[in-house]
């Protein structure tokens, strides 16, 4: 899964089989915004083949580490819109109150199962 | 008188300049970091400054730190029927905006029919088309309540929703269309019986069908007073002439948009910047622009000579309008994680 050097550890190419660039531009973002990282970049080898390589060059960190913190920041991220799109919706929801009604009765039962988790 | 010169002389610093706001990008820069100017001939500055060290010589840090992107970013609703909606992101980038795109329209799961047992068709419909219709047909159930089917697991009711359609132009009739009002949700299960090999197989057992239900799919309490039924009732599955017949049972299991578009929940999905038009006018009346969103970025406003100088179109790079269409939006929200 990784290509790197025993010797380098702050260069590697990560390699991931069943994925797309919906995630792997994704990581891509995050990766950048890191400042420990000087180069980064994605590659699909042959759109036939579901394969990812995700090439990443930091200033000294292990790669890898790179990498890790880089997904942890996009899970935290896709949480913080997740909480907010929920709230969004309830807003709406709130303040067109005939149209939520009509919404509301269908999906009560999706709602509570959502706010038992 | 040198060293009078030396000392007097002081280090040039960027932020001594009046104009340069002290920690943020000039004006200029973040206009071109934040919008896409579309000119006459083309758009520029389309990409994004991702790189965290891009105004490194200024000393400014574009790397995005979670804080900062939790403070700044915004959902706004605009729109939620059953069937679609409309909604603002504001302080995303595109690549995230494209990855909930790429999610919505290939890996939510939905509920389709997958195989067709066909018991009569003598329908001009050929069997392959007709479960192939039958396969792209919306099922108005919440595909959280029902488990993936493998290859090794068993039909039963917790991953099996079967369907049966029974339909027969007698003849002396008038031609039929078959709409998928027809199509009839079985709670407990297929009804078809399956050949066994054993002549002597005993009588008191019950006799094998292609599922296995525990028990009846009505005793679930979502599904008490909300029967399986399809989503459209009035779609057209196929039309029957005098004399023809089709019997035929359906088996509808979860699945995701990447392994068959059938199984995709919204119709499309789709986003786009949120358009910026600044009209300066040097004259005495003012103009402002009354709708911004409903701007399709046509540029016919900068088509003229002259006016390009007084309108700017600019959509803005981190503000995007997602557009989601068909089926219940309800579940995008828990499938986000």
């Amino acid at each position: 899964m990784e290509h790197g050097s025993f010797t380098d550890n702050s260069a590697a190419t990560f390699s991931l089989t069943d994925e797309d660039h919906t995630i792997a531009n994704a990581v891509r973002f995050t990766l950048n915004q890191d400042p420990r990282v000087t180069f980064c970049g994605y590659s699909i080898p042959h759109p036939s083949e579901a394969q990812v390589n995700i090439r990443v060059q930091t200033t000294g960190d292990p790669a890898r580490e790179v990498l890790k913190d880089a997904c942890q920041n996009l899970m935290l991220m896709y949480r913080h819109v997740r909480c907010t799109f929920d709230k969004a919706v309830e807003h709406f929801k709130a303040s067109n109150a005939v149209k939520a009604l009509k919404i509301d009765s269908q999906d009560s039962s999706g709602d509570d199962s959502e706010e038992s988790e | 008188m040198a060293e009078g010169v030396g000392e007097e002389k002081k280090k040039f610093s960027i932020w001594d300049l009046p104009d340069v706001p002290m920690g943020q990008v000039p004006p200029h820069l973040e206009l071109q970091r934040s919008r896409v100017s579309c000119n006459k001939d083309a758009p520029i500055h389309t990409e994004s400054i991702q790189y965290s060290g891009a105004y490194a010589s200024m000393g400014i840090d574009n790397s995005s730190r979670l804080d900062r992107f939790s403070n700044n970013f915004r959902v706004e609703v605009v729109q939620l029927n059953k069937d679609d909606m409309e909604f603002d992101m504001i302080g995303i980038d595109a690549a995230i905006a494209n990855s909930f795109r790429g999610i919505l329209i290939a890996e939510l799961p939905t509920m389709a029919i997958e195989k067709v047992l066909i018991a009569n068709n003598t329908s001009i419909i050929q069997d392959e088309v007709l479960a192939h219709r039958l396969g792209l047909v919306p099922i108005r159930v919440d595909p959280r309540l029902f488990e993936y089917l493998s290859e090794n697991d068993q039909p039963n009711e917790k991953n099996t929703i079967v369907f049966k359609l029974h339909v027969q132009c007698k003849r002396g009739r008038p031609r039929i269309t078959v709409k998928l009002d027809a199509l009839k949700w079985l709670p407990n299960g297929s009804e078809l019986v399956k050949e066994t090999r054993n002549a002597t197989s005993d009588s008191s057992s019950k006799p094998e069908t292609y599922t296995y239900f525990g028990c009846s799919q009505e005793t679930i309490p979502e599904f008490v007073k909300n029967p399986i039924i399809p989503k459209y009732p009035d779609i057209i599955i196929a039309k029957l002439g005098p004399g023809q017949e089709i019997e035929l049972e359906a088996h509808a299991v979860k699945g995701i948009g990447k392994t068959h578009a059938k199984w995709s929940p919204v119709a499309t999905a789709w986003y786009r910047m949120l358009p910026e038009l600044r009209i300066d006018c040097n004259c005495r009346r003012r103009a402002t622009v009354a709708r911004p969103r409903v701007c399709t970025l046509c540029r016919e406003c900068i088509r003229g000579d002259d006016w390009e100088k007084r309108v700017a179109l600019r959509p803005v790079k981190d503000n995007f309008i997602l557009k989601i269409l068909e089926e219940k939006c309800e579940r995008v929200i828990t499938e986000l994680s």
